[in-house]
C-alpha cells in the first residue's frame, strides 16, 4: 500500500512539473564544433552528449585539449569564430534549442541565465576597470540599474563571497587583489543575476592549493543555496571528488564515460578513466612510480580510427581500430541497470567487471 | 604621484643643460658667425674683430655658455645679430608652429585612430588591406615628397586649397599642410592602433565581457577599445614632439612663418642666440610632452603608480 502511494505521488509529480523538473535544465545533443584553421580542420567537439538539472553538479574530466573548454563555450555562445564553428547538434536549455535562436537573443541569456567563470581571473577581469564597475556592469546592462545602485549591489555580492572590507575594496583594481580574492570576484560576477546555470572551467587550477578549497567550497555553497545547475571543468581528478554528482569524461572531442561521481571513482568502466585514476598519487603508494598513461592525446587534425583512445589503449584490440564504439550502457554483471553510466569502449564488461 | 611629478621636473634639469649646451657647441662649430653676417662679401677685419667683442665671442666657449645661461634665468634669450630680442621672435614664430603642430595632431588622433580600428575590427577583409597599404605607401614615401605632391595637386592644379599659408596662419589655410605633417604618424597610429585591437580582441577579459553578455558594442568601446589606445596613447605622446620637428620642415615647403622659418634663418646666418633660443624651447616643451604622457599613461592604466 505504502509503495503504491508513493507512485501515486511521483506520478502526480511528473504531470505537475514535467518541464520544470524533470526536464534537465541543460541537454547538450551531439553537439559537434571544428575549427577551421590555416592546418586544417580540427574537430575539436565530435558529438557530446550530457544534461545538466537544476542543483546539480557535473564535473567534465579530460586532458587538456579534450574539448572541454570548447564545448562549453559552445553552450555559453562564446566560441571563437571565426575559427570556431558549431557544425551540428542541440544545446537544449530551458526547453529551447539555443542554437535557433539569433545571436542578440543568446546574449540575453548569457550573464542572466548561464554565466560562466574562467581559470586566470587576472587576465579575465579587465585591468583598467574597478571590481565595482565590472561587478555592477551586470546590473547596468540588463537591469537598467542607476550607478549608485549598481555599486550597491556591487557591495553585496562581494560581502556575499566573502571579500572583506567590500564598501572600501569596491573600487579598488582587479590587481590590488590576491588570487583566492580575484576568483571570488569572478564567481561574484557569474552570480550577479542570479542565472540558473553556472559554467567553471577550472576555477581553482590558477590558484595555491590552499586557496583552492576555500574558493571550491564557496562555489559549491552557492550553488546548494540558489538551487543552480554547475558544470565543473577540471582535469584534477582530486577537486571534483567532494562536489561533483555526476563525472562525464572527455577524451578527443567525445565523452567516453559518464557516471555518478562515486561509482567512478569505484569502478571505472573505461580504460581511459582508469588509466586517470590511476596516475593520481596516493598515499598508500607512496615510494612507488607513478603511473601514467602512455602515448600523447591524439592530433585533432588527424584523429584515429575506430576509438582515438586506440594507439594508447593497454587494452585494444583489432575491433578499436575500425569501429567506433558507441556509448553503451553499463550494467551489473547480471545485467542490472546502472542509473547514469555509460561506456564507450567495446570492452566497458571487461573494463568494470573483469 | 606629487614626488613623482617634482622628481621628473628635478631630473629634466641635467637633462636640459646638456641638450642646450650641446646646441650651443655645435653652433659654434658651424664656422663663424661674423663672417656670415656679412654675406659672401669679406668684413674688413678691424671691424669684425670689434663686433667680436661686442657680442662676446672671443671669450671661451664655457663661458659664453654660462653668459647664456643666465640669460635663460632671467627671461632674456639674448638679441640676434641684428638686434631684435630672440624673445621676439619666439613670440612670433611659437605660436603658428603650435596652430600648425595642433592641426596636425587632431588629424593624427581622429583619422589615424579611426583607421586603425576599423582595420582591426575586420582583419583581413577589404578595409583592413586598403588601410594597410594605404599606410605603407605614406610611411614609405618621404613628407617633403608627399607635402610638395599634395601643394600641387591641392593648391595650384585644382585650386581647393592654399598652396601657400599667408601672413597669421589662418586655420583653414593650414589643413594641407596639417594633413601632410600628419600624414607619417598618422600611418603609423593606425597601424599601432589595428595591431593593439586585434591582440586585445583575443584578450581572456573581452572574452569575460562577452560572457557577461554585454551587447557588441560596449564590449567594444568600455573593454576592448580603452586596454587597446593605452599604448596609441603613448606613441602619441612622445610623437608630439616629432611632429614638431616635423612641422619646421612642412612650413618651408607652405611657406608658413614659425619657428621652422626662423630657425632656418638662424642657422643660415650662424645666429647663435636665435639657434639655441629656438631649440631651447624646443627641448622644454618636448621633455614637458614627455611627462605629461608619462602621467597620462598612469591615468589610463590603474597599474602604473608612481612612486
Ligand atoms: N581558437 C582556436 N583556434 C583553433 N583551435 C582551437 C581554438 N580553441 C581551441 N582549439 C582547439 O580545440 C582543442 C580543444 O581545446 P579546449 O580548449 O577545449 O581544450 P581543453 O579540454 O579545455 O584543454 P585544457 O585542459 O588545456 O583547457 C584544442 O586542442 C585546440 O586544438
Ligand atoms: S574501445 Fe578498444 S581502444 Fe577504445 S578504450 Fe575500449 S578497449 Fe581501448
Ligand atoms: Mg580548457
Amino acid at each position: 500500500m505504502g509503495i503504491h502511494a508513493t507512485e501515486v505521488t511521483a506520478e502526480h509529480g511528473r504531470g505537475r512539473t514535467a518541464d520544470s523538473e524533470d526536464a534537465p535544465l541543460l541537454q547538450v545533443k551531439d553537439l559537434h564544433v571544428e575549427f577551421r584553421t590555416r592546418d586544417g580542420l580540427a574537430k575539436a567537439v565530435n558529438g557530446v552528449n550530457y544534461s545538466v538539472r537544476a542543483g546539480e553538479t557535473l564535473a567534465i574530466l579530460g586532458e587538456s585539449g579534450s574539448g572541454k573548454s570548447v564545448s562549453s563555450q559552445a553552450v555559453m555562445g562564446i566560441l571563437d569564430s571565426p575559427p570556431g564553428f558549431v557544425t551540428g547538434g542541440e544545446i537544449v536549455f530551458k526547453d529551447q534549442d539555443l542554437l535557433k535562436l539569433s545571436s542578440e537573443q543568446r546574449r540575453k541569456i548569457r550573464g542572466t541565465q548561464m554565466a560562466m567563470i574562467f581559470q586566470d581571473a587576472l587576465s579575465s577581469l579587465n585591468p583598467v576597470h574597478t571590481v565595482g564597475t565590472q561587478l555592477g556592469e551586470m546590473f547596468r546592462v540588463h537591469r537598467g540599474t542607476s550607478k549608485a545602485e549598481a555599486k550597491k549591489k556591487a557591495v553585496e555580492l562581494m560581502e556575499r563571497v566573502g571579500i572583506p572590507a567590500a564598501k572600501e575594496r569596491v573600487n579598488q583594481y582587479p590587481h590590488q587583489f590576491s588570487g583566492g580574492m580575484r576568483q571570488r570576484i569572478m564567481i561574484a560576477m557569474a552570480l550577479a543575476l542570479e542565472p540558473d546555470l553556472i559554467i567553471a572551467d577550472e576555477p581553482t587550477t590558477a590558484l595555491d592549493v590552499t586557496v583552492q578549497a576555500q574558493v571550491m567550497e564557496l562555489l559549491a555553497d552557492l550553488q546548494r543555496e540558489y538551487n543552480m545547475g554547475l558544470i565543473l571543468i577540471t582535469h584534477d581528478l582530486g577537486v571534483v571528488a567532494d562536489v561533483a554528482d555526476k563525472i562525464a569524461v572527455m577524451y578527443a572531442g567525445r565523452i567516453v564515460e559518464t557516471a555518478p561521481v562515486h561509482e567512478l571513482y569505484k569502478r571505472p568502466a573505461h580504460p581511459y578513466t582508469r588509466g586517470l585514476l590511476d596516475s593520481i598519487p596516493r598515499l598508500d603508494q607512496k615510494g612507488q612510480e607513478l603511473y601514467a598513461i602512455k602515448g600523447l592525446p591524439p592530433n585533432l587534425l588527424r584523429i584515429p580510427s575506430g576509438c582515438a583512445f586506440n594507439p594508447r589503449c593497454p587494452m585494444a584490440q583489432e575491433i578499436c581500430r575500425s569501429e567506433v564504439p558507441p556509448l553503451h550502457a553499463v550494467t551489473e554483471a547480471d545485467g542490472a541497470p546502472i542509473e547514469g553510466r555509460g561506456s564507450a569502449c567495446h570492452f566497458w564488461k571487461e573494463t568494470i567487471h573483469g | 604621484m606629487g614626488r613623482y611629478v617634482i622628481r621628473r621636473l628635478l631630473q629634466m634639469i641635467p637633462v636640459f643643460i646638456g641638450t642646450t649646451f650641446i646646441i650651443f657647441a655645435m653652433v659654434h662649430a658651424l664656422g663663424d658667425p661674423v663672417a656670415a653676417l656679412f654675406g659672401d662679401k669679406a668684413p674688413d677685419p678691424a671691424v669684425a674683430a670689434q663686433i667680436r667683442q661686442q657680442l662676446g665671442l672671443n671669450d671661451p666657449l664655457i663661458v659664453q655658455y654660462g653668459n647664456y645661461m643666465k640669460g635663460i634665468f632671467t627671461g632674456d634669450l639674448g638679441t640676434t645679430f641684428s638686434g631684435q630680442p630672440v624673445t621676439e621672435l619666439l613670440k612670433t614664430a611659437y605660436p603658428t608652429t603650435l596652430k600648425l603642430t595642433l592641426v596636425a595632431f587632431t588629424f593624427e588622433v581622429i583619422i589615424g585612430i579611426g583607421l586603425g580600428v576599423i582595420s582591426g575590427m575586420r582583419r583581413g577583409k577589404l578595409a583592413d588591406t586598403g588601410v594597410m597599404v594605404m599606410t605603407l605607401i605614406v610611411i614609405s614615401i618621404p613628407t617633403f615628397v608627399i607635402g610638395y605632391v599634395l601643394q600641387y595637386l591641392f593648391g595650384v592644379k585644382w585650386g581647393i586649397a592654399d598652396a601657400t599659408v599667408p601672413e597669421g596662419a589662418p586655420i583653414q589655410s593650414l589643413i594641407l599642410p596639417g594633413i601632410v605633417l600628419a600624414s607619417v604618424s598618422l600611418a603609423y597610429v593606425a597601424r599601432l592602433t589595428r595591431t593593439t585591437i586585434a591582440e586585445n580582441s583575443k584578450a581572456d577579459y573581452v572574452r569575460t565581457a562577452v560572457a557577461k553578455g554585454l551587447p557588441r558594442r560596449r564590449v567594444v568601446t568600455h573593454h576592448l577599445l580603452r586596454n587597446s589606445l593605452i599604448p596609441v596613447i603613448t606613441f602619441l605622446g612622445t610623437d608630439l614632439g616629432a611632429l614638431m620637428g616635423g612641422a619646421l620642415v612642412t612650413e618651408r615647403i607652405f611657406n608658413i612663418h614659425g619657428v621652422g622659418y626662423y630657425l632656418y634663418q638662424g642657422i643660415l646666418r650662424q645666429n647663435t642666440p636665435t639657434v639655441v633660443g629656438f631649440v631651447t624651447v624646443l627641448v622644454i616643451v618636448f621633455l614637458l610632452a614627455n611627462l605629461l604622457v608619462d602621467l597620462l599613461y598612469a591615468v589610463l592604466d590603474p597599474r602604473i603608480r608612481y612612486a
